[in-house]
């Protein structure tokens, strides 16, 4: 559209409090926290002292934080693993012409709506083992009385499960979310495709894996990377769920983060911590923003 | 019916029973009578509906100290409802400059503004607690109203961004020809066409401010202050409070986005998908 002098900067004033805000907010705030990490404040009072990377070099000799580091790699690997596989599986179940597909996408997608504390609560009970005196409650029960009592487990409470207990919760209120983006994508493919497909003679068999599957690759690409970014950050369900867990099984970097800072006053270590975290997502993001914002998403 | 075609619904069954245990051992327990509460019994259905679990939720009890969730439910709603309506109106204002006013390097600035939304909060967090108390809105209500509008403008500026550029550009040059100009086009030509846009932005801003816990537990300390996410997990971290009134917390903190999602899903799903940008 052509522009006048006046819309032109009319235009600029538009954007302008919402640009000043991100700058301030998102970049100088981030400049700040790396600026902060490279300090010697530990403490409730500020020390700005230059200290270059010791931060970082204490925080990777720091235990719970390569533990933290293990079970965010845990966390992630089996959290993608089962929300892309339960997510496509459901996709192409729903996409058959389902009677009440509707109602079935509704219910599976549910948990997306909720908070994450909601779901720590809940799944805290669901899976706690019992005690002596209550004998197995929750899942536990569940599985003795259909008959699957050997996959009874003290879930979080065994420092050998920890972590993997709360990808259970995770994979229960984000797989319906890969599902919706599955779906969407099936659904974007046109149907002459595997019409055509199917008048050669292909199977559905061969019709998904030879033709809806490698379509639907930016979909996985694109649910990989939200899923993913979501796990390194993951917090508020581990706060709600089991906290740091016995011996940290269940402890993440950012709770790390948060108790360092806020309850111990480790104002740099917990600033390098966040630095850590914010490198390993925009690594993932950046390139995954030019891809899709130039394929014009 | 075909075999397969019936497999195909129980396996979809199964499912929906996995999604939805935890709701009905959430309804179970809160409306249970505090006699009938009993962990070897959860999964059994009430034998009386009963309201008990709820009211001390939501009262409390200062007999035992305990706290009711009533003031943080309302504190949430005072955050929400303007966060949720001013990030609204900014998102439209910068997704009407990026759809139909680009200008030198607006799609550089639009892809920094996006960015905003995948950055782990951790990194500002220290920052923001510091300069909130220097503005003196550290553990404020409207120090939260502050922060949801500044780390909502990604979001509803894409959403928003991807709407408009729908709005085909003749209508704007028609507008134009009319004679009228910047605003003119903005309040009268794209306003009036934005409701979709505004149902899905709202409907994502309500449901994710109102479950945000990372800011209200940094920027709230005080509970009197405090939004329900956090005063929830203040109630579920303290042993001597039973479970059946942990439930009735938490079923009263998911009711008002289920009651978004059970009557406006189809915006939920669409806010939800933009948020995943390729693929949609």
């Amino acid at each position: 559209m052509r522009k006048s002098k006046e819309e032109r900067i009319l235009s600029i004033l538009f954007i302008a409090p919402s640009i000043i805000l991100i700058l301030v907010f998102v970049y100088g705030f981030i400049i700040w926290t790396g600026w902060i990490s490279l300090t010697n404040w530990r403490d409730v009072f500020p020390d700005f002292t230059y200290v270059g990377l010791k931060n970082y070099v204490e925080l990777f000799q720091n235990l719970r934080f390569q533990i933290d580091f293990k079970n965010v790699l845990v966390f992630t690997t089996l959290f993608l693993f089962f929300c892309t596989l339960i997510g496509l599986f459901l996709a192409i179940l729903l996409d058959r012409k389902i009677k009440y597909e509707n109602l079935f996408r509704s219910i599976y997608l549910f948990p997306m709506a909720i908070s994450f504390i909601v779901t720590g609560v809940v799944w805290r009970w669901l899976l706690n083992p019992g005690t002596q005196t209550t004998g197995p409650i929750g899942i536990n029960m569940l599985l003795e009385q259909i008959g699957l009592g050997f996959l009874k487990s003290k879930w979080y409470t065994d420092p050998n499960v920890g972590i993997k207990a709360v990808v259970i919760a995770a994979v229960w209120q984000m797989s319906g979310y890969v599902m919706a983006m599955y779906l969407a994508g099936i659904r974007s493919i046109p149907n002459e495709l595997s019409e055509a497909a199917q008048v050669d003679g292909a199977s559905i068999w061969q019709i998904y894996r030879y033709i809806i599957l490698p379509l639907l690759r930016p979909v996985t690409l694109g649910a990989v990377i939200i899923l993913t970014h979501i796990s390194l950050k993951i917090f508020d369900l581990v706060v709600a769920m089991t906290g740091a867990g016995i011996g940290f099984s269940c402890d993440v970097p950012a709770l790390f983060m948060y108790d360092t800072t806020f309850r111990g006053n480790f104002f740099a270590q917990g600033a390098s911590i966040a630095t850590i975290l914010l490198i390993s997502i925009a690594v993932l993001i950046i390139p995954y923003l030019r891809y899709s914002l130039k394929s014009g998403g | 019916m075909r075999f397969s075609k019936i497999l195909i619904y129980i396996v979809l069954t199964v499912f929906a029973i996995f999604y939805l245990l935890p709701v009905y051992v959430l309804f179970a327990t809160s409306f249970k009578t505090f006699a009938e509460v009993n962990l070897k019994s959860m999964w059994k259905l009430p034998q009386t509906i009963s309201f008990d679990s709820f009211k001390m939720a939501w009262n409390g009890s200062p007999l035992k100290g305990l706290r009711g969730l009533s003031q943080n439910f309302m504190n949430s709603i005072y955050l929400v409802v303007p966060a949720t309506i001013i990030s609204s109106f900014l998102g439209s204002m910068n997704g009407y400059v990026f759809a139909k006013w680009k200008f030198k390097y607006s799609d550089t600035i639009f892809s920094m503004i996006i960015f905003g939304m995948f950055i782990p909060y951790q990194s500002v967090l220290i920052p923001m607690v510091q300069v909130l108390q220097k503005i003196g809105l550290y553990g404020t209500i409207p120090g939260l109203i502050f922060v949801h509008c500044v780390y909502g403008i990604p979001i509803t500026t894409l959403i928003f961004r991807n709407y408009y550029t729908s709005v085909p550009t003749e209508i704007l040059e028609a507008a134009k020809i009319d004679g009228a100009g910047f605003l003119g086009i903005y309040s009268r030509v794209m306003l009036p066409v934005s409701m979709p846009g505004f149902a899905v932005v709202m409907i994502w801003q309500f449901t994710s401010i109102w479950n945000d816990f990372l800011f209200g537990l940094v920027v709230a300390q005080k509970p009197n202050i405090q939004p329900i996410t956090v005063a929830l997990n203040n109630l579920a971290g303290s042993y001597f409070v039973e479970w059946n009134i942990q439930m009735a917390g938490a079923l009263l903190t998911a009711i008002p986005p289920l009651i978004v999602y059970i009557f406006l899903g189809r915006y939920f799903m669409r806010g939800l998908l933009a948020g995943a940008l390729a693929g949609t």
